[in-house]
């Protein structure tokens, strides 16, 4: 019998679907617990020198978020994320994308960046807020833009990049670009409205996008149990009609076979793809949080050690004869020296000029704002000494 | 403010029906909608209207609100603007003899689309029942047909989705027109319009630019209670990095929307619902494809000597009307229609008062915090010494809009508060106590 929306078979059966399916959705994995290759699996091979830079970003990206975590611990920064514990799925779902891809990002996802080509520095002068950051010292550390890499500025808002998201893969569809839309986002951010909106919509203007969540077990101190009573996050894929799929997100070569894939029945195929990377943050939730004071230490010590992803993928690409102790002692010296000289540079480098303060709040600046800035010069002019010397004019 | 009047005529009407244009819920078939303010009598030729009017006299008699040809000025009736359906009749009452043609609102940013779109692909348009409806209220008749689905998108029933859909494809580089079908509903999508729209080409420092207009029906509407009938203008002109446009004539509706339209910023654009069915006279230059008003350029309505009172959107033509009153007494206002609420036009503003010494702002909105505020310190602070009386603010009352139509009517500005409020800034104030 039709009804708006097609035929519908009827039955005399009075029952209610069950909330959740006896079995939960299964989890796609290539690597076993130990990153040895499992029987008979379907997965991307990668070559050793995509599985070399995969691995080499995997640790730049965890000493990264090591050594610029000590740094805000230092003073030196004012606020730092790390994606401890995520570098599996930063890096293998960006080395699955194309560099026309549009990345809109939640705030986890520097790896992503990383991948892409952003130096050190550039990662250094953003958190520093001087003269070289791309954003001019508008926003607070680790909300990173690059329009030439694709990578959309971060938004602190939790989600609002989802409904974005639909809207740019709308656009690169309508261009019949060879290129999709990838976003993230966190267990916790799918409880925001946004994520209905943006799921909803893509299906429904069957736009080119992936909706990449990395649930990891924790949004601040909310656990996944308060968050959501549905099984994860998978099966909210079927409720939009669009095609979902669990992978093990501390399993390189599954995140990058599954985006891999998603990305090319995205694009051909003009449908959004919901894809959940099981994860586990290791990390505080950021530089303003003690994660000891809700959840017990030696749950996030076996996570860190035990389900790492880092070694777990280190172990296949040393058991393929890829790698070695010389060449990750070599690695590691040479990406904390990088590092280390990035941000002394970057903390010697001069902040914004003063005109950064009022350029870009519209295309052309207004006359009230040409006022104020003239009359602020004006100020300074008169009270020299008042004015801090080490800030540009 | 909230003021009571003896003075009430009332005016009911039975819309004409078939093709004209549809109350914001589509199925609740004819509604009865008690005017806002109708103070004159009809004239002989406005009673042979297709509709049956009937009308009540209250205890004053207004005469009969003549409209005069005001350089470049564009005014209405009384009975034209609760009249929303019927055209010919009315606009044959009104003796003007320099425009070229008339032009509904509803015509004109129809128009203005229209020609958007066809002179930029990267223009489209999004909102509810934009495509197969025609438009809410009818302003995007006859789009989807001509440019197809795929520029005339249809969404669902969710303002934060294609709120943040929009500001995506303007991230991308696209140019897009999100209607609300009321302002009211656009809260549930102000994060995209503040945090997303107005803010990203500040904190990307300048690699996002957000080209994308945001429009539709804002204020209060007839007998559509609290939730249909806040004014956003103060809200959205406080944020930096947006623009906010409020258009009153068709000239107004055409020029700033195509401005907006063009404007690389985010812009957000209030039209009023019960100016949608409103008839202007209309330049030959405004009817023109590449005719564009600067925004943040306020217009002079009429000019006077004695006092000058700033208003926008419908206000306007409740303060023409005032002006028409307010001459009569010896009094010459000074209209100011603001057009462009962010960026204010401060310059336009200030040298009205330096010249007539005397302020009345006027908004349909809420008291606190409102434009009135804004352009009351903007004078104080640039023309202190010109000013020979305090500043009257006159806005809506201080109270979430009730539907009961003797109630909405004083929660809302009516002319005669205009006419009062400019008297006291003349020291020629009349007893508030309501007299016969």
């Amino acid at each position: 019998m039709d009804f708006p929306g097609g035929k519908v078979r009827f039955t005399s059966e009075m029952e209610f679907i069950s909330g959740n399916s006896e079995t939960r959705v299964p989890c796609f994995r290539v690597l076993d617990q130990y990153g040895r290759l499992l029987n008979n699996v379907d997965f991307e091979q990668v070559s050793e020198e995509a599985a070399v830079k995969i691995y080499a970003n995997m640790v730049t990206l965890q000493m990264m978020d090591v050594i610029l975590y000590e740094a805000q611990r230092q003073g030196r920064i004012s606020f730092y994320l790390t994606s401890m514990g995520e570098e599996a799925i930063n890096i293998a779902s960006a080395a699955a994308l194309s560099d026309d891809d549009v990345v809109l990002p939640q705030y986890r996802e520097h790896g992503v960046l990383l991948w892409r080509g952003f130096t050190m520095q550039e990662f250094a002068n953003q958190l520093m807020g001087n003269r070289f950051d791309y954003g001019k010292g508008r926003q607070m550390p680790i909300h990173y833009g690059s329009n030439k890499h694709n990578y959309v500025t971060i938004s602190s808002p939790i989600a609002t990049q989802l409904p974005q998201a639909v809207g740019i893969a709308y656009s690169l569809k309508m261009d019949k670009k060879n290129a999709c839309a990838v976003t993230y986002i966190g267990d916790g951010g799918t409880s925001e409205g946004d994520f209905h909106a943006g799921l909803n919509f893509a299906a429904v203007t069957e736009s080119p996008v992936l909706f990449i969540c990395r649930n990891n077990g924790w949004a601040i101190s909310t656990h996944i149990s308060e968050q959501f009573r549905s099984d994860g996050v998978v099966v909210k894929g079927r409720a939009y009609g669009i095609p979902s799929i669990r992978v093990d997100g501390n399993d390189a070569l599954a995140v990058y076979t599954a985006v891999k894939r998603a990305r090319e029945i995205a694009i051909e195929k003009h449908t959004p793809i919901l894809i959940e990377a099981m994860t586990y943050r290791v990390g505080h939730h950021s530089t303003s949080d003690d994660s000891t004071k809700y959840r017990p230490i030696n749950e996030i010590e076996y996570w860190k050690t035990a389900r790492n992803p880092v070694s777990k993928f280190r172990n296949w690409v040393e058991s393929n004869g890829w790698w070695s102790d010389e060449a990750e002692a070599e690695l590691r010296t040479r990406v904390r020296k990088q590092l280390l000289q990035a941000i002394q540079n970057a903390e010697k480098t001069e902040k914004p000029p003063l005109r950064e303060l009022f350029a870009d709040v519209y295309d052309v600046p207004p006359a009230n704002l040409q006022d104020q800035e003239a009359e602020l010069r004006e100020a300074i002019k008169r009270h020299l000494e008042d004015y801090p010397s080490d800030v540009p004019v | 403010m909230r003021k009571s009047s003896n003075n009430l005529v009332s005016v009911w009407l039975v819309p004409v029906g078939r093709g004209s244009p549809s109350p914001p819920f589509p199925d609740s078939g004819h509604l009865l909608h008690p005017p806002r303010e109708a103070e004159s009598i009809p004239t002989a030729a406005s009673t042979d209207l297709n509709p049956r009017v009937i009308v009540q006299f209250g205890k004053k008699m207004f005469s009969i609100v003549r409209q005069k040809v005001f350089n470049g000025g564009s005014a209405a009736t009384a009975l034209g603007q609760t009249l929303q359906r019927i055209r010919p009749a009315v606009a044959a009452a009104r003796g003007y003899s320099s425009a070229a043609k008339e032009m509904t609102v509803r015509e004109a940013l129809n128009s203005a689309l229209d020609e958007e779109m066809s002179a930029d692909p990267k223009v489209f348009l999004m909102g509810e029942e934009v495509g197969e409806y025609q438009g809410a209220y009818k302003i995007s008749k006859g789009l989807l047909e001509k440019y197809g689905p795929e520029r005339v998108l249809d969404t669902p029933i969710t303002e934060a989705g294609f709120t943040g859909i929009g500001v995506g494809a303007a991230y991308y580089g696209l140019r897009p027109v999100v209607e609300f079908m009321t302002f009211n509903f656009s809260m549930q999508a102000i994060d995209h319009i503040i945090n997303s729209a107005a803010k990203s080409n500040y904190m990307s420092a300048g690699q996002i630019s957000v080209p994308i207009v945001f429009r539709g029906p804002n204020g209060a509407a007839a007998g559509v209670g609290a939730q249909h009938s806040q004014c956003y203008a103060a809200w959205y002109a406080s944020c930096p990095g947006l623009k906010v446009l409020a258009p009153y004539s068709s000239e107004d509706a055409r020029g700033l929307l195509k401005a907006a339209i063009r404007d690389p910023d985010p812009v957000v654009f209030l039209e009023n619902e019960l100016l949608y069915g409103e008839s202007f006279p209309i330049s030959a230059e405004a009817v023109d494809s590449s005719f564009c008003l600067p925004i943040g350029k306020a217009k002079i309505e009429r000019e006077g000597k004695d006092v000058t009172i700033t208003a926008f959107s419908k206000m306007v033509g409740l303060a023409l009307k005032a002006a028409e009153i307010l001459a009569k007494e010896g009094i010459s206002a000074e209209i100011i229609n603001l057009r462009s609420i962010r960026p204010l036009d401060r310059a336009t503003i200030n040298a009205s008062v330096r010249k007539t010494n005397r302020l009345v702002t006027l908004e349909e909105g809420f008291p606190q915090h409102g434009v009135g505020a804004e352009i009351c310190t903007s004078v104080i602070e640039e023309s202190f010494g010109y000013l020979d009386a305090p500043v009257e603010r006159i806005a809506g009352a201080d109270v979430p809009m009730p539907y009961a139509a003797n109630l909405e009517r004083s929660a809302v500005p009516q002319v005669e508060d205009i006419v009062r409020a400019a008297k006291r800034a003349c020291y020629r104030a009349v007893p508030m106590a309501a007299t016969a």
